[in-house]
Order: C-alpha cells, then sequence, then structure tokens
C-alpha cells in the first residue's frame, strides 16, 4: 500500500510516498490509517488538521482502505 | 453551462481569459485574478511556491463549478491555478464566470475562488529570506 504525501506532510515525513509493506499490519480504515501516521511521525498532530483523499476522493474515518486504492494524506489545503 | 476550462499550470498567462468566457449569451463577465503579494504579516515574501495533487484538485473544481452552477446560471468558467515558484505581483489563480446577468456571474465567481481555496488540493509555501513556512497547516 502506498501512500502520496504532499505539502508540509511531505516535509513531515521527508519523501514523497510511504510504502506500507505488506507484511506488516495494514490499516483497514482512514481512522486507523490517521492514528498510525501520528503514532509513527508525530508532527502530524500538530497541524490544523489533515484529511485522506481515496481514490482521489476526501474519505471520511470510517472508509475502508483496500490494496489497490490510490491513498494520499491532504494536509490543509492553501491554493489562491 | 458548457464544458468548464479546467486546468493546473506552470505559468499563467491572464490576457486571453475574454475570449475564452465571451459567449453570444453572456452580458456580464466576471473575472477574479489572484497574485502574488510582497508581504505576509510585515515579512517580505520573496516568492510563493505551489504543489497539487492534480487529479484530486480537478475533480474538485469540478465539483465546485457544477455546485455554482446550480445556485447561478451562467454559461461558461474557467478556472485555472499554477504550480511552481511565482515571484511577487505573478498572476497564480484566475477564476472568470460568465452569465447573462452580472447578479449570476459575481457571486459564482466569489463562490467558486472561496470554495477553491477550501477544498481543492492545492498547496502554498511563503518562502521569506530566512524562512519557509507552508500556509495554514498549523493552527
Amino acid at each position: 500500500m502506498e501512500l502520496l504525501l504532499f505539502g508540509i506532510a511531505k516535509d513531515i515525513v521527508g519523501r514523497s510516498t510511504i510504502n506500507l509493506s505488506p507484511d506488516s499490519t495494514l490499516p483497514g480504515s482512514v481512522a486507523e490509517l490517521k492514528k498510525l501516521l501520528v503514532a509513527d511521525y508525530p508532527d502530524f498532530s500538530k497541524l490544523s488538521s489533515f484529511a485522506v483523499a481515496v481514490n482521489s476522493e476526501y474519505a471520511n474515518d470510517d472508509v475502508v482502505l483496500g490494496h489497490n486504492d490510490e491513498i494520499a494524506i491532504i494536509p490543509p489545503v492553501s491554493g489562491g | 453551462m458548457e464544458e468548464p476550462i479546467l486546468e493546473i499550470v506552470d505559468e499563467l498567462n491572464v490576457s486571453g481569459v475574454y475570449k475564452e468566457l465571451s459567449h453570444p449569451a453572456s452580458g456580464g463577465i466576471c473575472v477574479f485574478i489572484g497574485a502574488v503579494r510582497e508581504f505576509t504579516n510585515n515579512e517580505e515574501v520573496v516568492a510563493l511556491e505551489f504543489e497539487t495533487y492534480k487529479t484530486m484538485a480537478l475533480k474538485e473544481m469540478q465539483k465546485t463549478v457544477v455546485q455554482a452552477s446550480e445556485k447561478w446560471p451562467f454559461n461558461k468558467v474557467v478556472v485555472r491555478h499554477v504550480v511552481g515558484v511565482k515571484k511577487v505581483e505573478d498572476p497564480v489563480v484566475v477564476v472568470g464566470v460568465s452569465s447573462a446577468h452580472r447578479d449570476a456571474c459575481f457571486p459564482a465567481c466569489r463562490y467558486i475562488i472561496d470554495t477553491l481555496k477550501q477544498t481543492v488540493p492545492i498547496w502554498k509555501k511563503e518562502i521569506f529570506r530566512n524562512k519557509e513556512v507552508w500556509v495554514s497547516a498549523h493552527p
């Protein structure tokens, strides 16, 4: 499972993608993924907020994650 | 509404937007252009750097213009945003709407730029002389 990272999320992790190895326990839902990220990279808890997109759509915490989904971490947007 | 023009571009040329929005049934054309401002909280900004999650940004732009078209009837719409490093006074976003009368294109244009800033996955980093800050990242 590959996560795409943008903006400050990329800076926090230090690269633009994270590969979650299939051997490890993969997060089953958006809520689990958020928990995992905050545990591995505590700076995520300092953000105003962050969202998760699944297949390029904003996803609620209860959305189930599949191996082939395109998953992205969406820190607070600031276009315009 | 005709097929919207929605784009993420490296360089924004705003001079052609009138032709893109001109329409025989449109008596009003409203255009908003966002540009790089020199100072943020009295600190000099050297440049802004934008990045995006392009596939999602285009989808969110599409949703936003559809929502706007359901609230106000209009004929044509353009939403174009830059990525990359931009200097002071460079244009970074253009939103334009053309409609029969101005009472549709003004609020539609306002709605689209306001919603874009809240939902479209584009990120802006302010580059100052001695630091760089992702805008809105922290409370």
